[in-house]
C-alpha cells in the first residue's frame, strides 16, 4: 500500500494533512459546543496519519509515530478515562461522578467531560493507527 | 411533498441501489469502495434527521477508516471472491424467513417522527430541557455521552481497546527487537 510515485499527490497531501490534524484537534476540543467529540476527533487524526503513511510510506510515518509509542497511547487513553473514574471515587463520589473534581458544579462537569473525551480521542486515534500499521506490516 | 421528504426518498433509493450493486459485484476491491459509498449515503440520511453527531461518526468511521481497513485486509487476503458451489436454496430460505421476522418485528414500532414514541417521552425531555443547567454545555449529545452515560462510553472505549488487542495478537509482530536494544 503505497502511492509514493505521484508528485501531485505528495504535494497536495503536504497541504492537506496539517489542516486535517488541526481539524481533528478542533473537533476534539470543541465537541462540547458543536458536533463531534473524542471518537470523531480520534478517527480524523488517525486518518491524517494513515494518509501520510499511504503517500510517503509507512516507514516514514513510523519514524514520527513509532509502533511502540502508538501501543502505549492505546492503553493511556483507557487509563485516563478509568483514572478519572477512580479519582472521583477516591475523592468520595461515585465512579465517574465529576462533581467532586472541582468546587463549581458546571466547572467540574466541564473538566470531567474534557478529560474523558481526551481519553476517548487518544485511544480511538491510536487504535486506528495501530490496526493500519499492523495490516500494512502483514502485507509485506 | 416537502424538500425533506424528497431528500430522504432519494437518499434511501440510492442506498437501496448501492446494496443491489454490492450484492452483484464479485471484485472485493469494488465491494469495499461501494460499502464506503453506502456509509456516506447513511451519513447524509443522519444529517437529514438532524443527528449530526451520528452523521459525523458514520462519515469518519464508516466511509473513511473502515474502507481503508477493508482495503488493507483485501491486500492480505486477495481481491476476488471465491464463488461457492453449494446449493442456494437453504441460504435464500434462511434469509427470507429472518427478513420476514425482522419486518414483522418493526410493525409494532412507533412511526418515524412520532412525537409520542416512548423514546421521546422517557428520559429525552429531561436531557433536552435540563442538561444545559445540569451539565452546562450546549451539545446535549456530548452531555449524554460523556456525563449522564459516561459508564456506557467507557464500555465503548473498552470495546475499541479490545479490538486493537485482538488485531495485534493475531497479526502483530512483537516489538522485542526495539525493546531489547534500549
Amino acid at each position: 500500500m503505497n502511492l509514493r510515485s505521484s508528485l501531485i499527490l505528495r504535494e497536495v497531501c503536504r497541504l492537506v494533512i496539517p489542516a486535517v490534524m488541526l481539524f481533528a484537534l478542533y473537533v476534539q476540543f470543541h465537541g462540547e459546543y458543536g458536533p463531534g467529540g473524542g471518537f470523531q476527533a480520534g478517527v480524523i487524526f488517525a486518518a491524517a496519519v494513515i494518509l501520510y503513511a499511504l503517500v510517503y510510506g509507512r516507514q516514514k510515518a513510523q519514524r514520527i509515530l513509532p509502533t511502540e509509542t502508538v501501543r502505549y497511547f492505546i492503553a493511556a487513553g483507557v487509563l485516563l478515562y478509568t483514572g478519572v473514574g477512580v479519582a472521583t471515587m477516591l475523592l468520595g463520589g461515585n465512579f465517574l461522578d465529576y462533581d467532586v473534581l472541582l468546587q463549581g458544579h458546571q466547572q467540574a462537569q466541564h473538566l470531567g467531560i474534557f478529560l474523558i473525551e481526551l481519553g476517548v480521542g487518544i485511544t480511538v486515534g491510536t487504535v486506528m493507527i495501530a490496526i493500519f500499521y499492523t495490516l500494512d506490516e502483514f502485507c509485506e | 411533498m416537502d424538500i425533506e421528504t424528497i431528500i430522504n426518498f432519494s437518499l434511501l433509493t440510492l442506498l437501496a441501489l448501492t446494496v443491489i450493486v454490492l450484492i452483484r459485484m464479485k471484485s472485493l476491491l469494488a465491494i469495499a469502495l461501494s460499502s464506503g459509498v453506502y456509509s456516506f449515503l447513511s451519513a447524509g440520511l443522519f444529517v437529514a434527521m438532524d443527528a449530526v453527531d451520528v452523521a459525523f461518526t458514520e462519515a469518519a468511521v464508516g466511509a473513511g477508516i473502515t474502507t481503508i481497513l477493508l482495503l488493507g485486509t483485501i491486500a492480505i487476503t486477495g481481491r476476488e471472491q471465491t464463488v461457492s458451489k453449494h446449493k442456494r436454496f437453504l441460504p435464500i430460505a434462511v434469509i427470507t424467513i429472518t427478513g420476514a421476522a425482522l419486518i414483522y418485528g418493526t410493525l409494532d414500532m412507533p412511526l418515524y417522527g412520532d412525537a409520542n414514541a416512548p423514546i421521546h417521552t422517557h428520559v429525552a425531555p429531561h436531557y433536552l430541557t435540563q442538561s444545559s443547567e445540569e451539565i452546562g454545555i450546549p451539545n446535549v449529545v456530548t452531555s449524554v455521552l460523556a456525563s449522564y452515560r459516561g459508564y456506557d462510553t467507557l464500555g465503548e472505549v473498552a470495546v475499541i481497546f479490545t479490538a486493537a488487542v485482538g488485531v495485534l495478537l493475531l497479526l502483530g509482530k512483537t516489538a522485542k527487537r526495539g525493546v531489547r536494544k534500549q
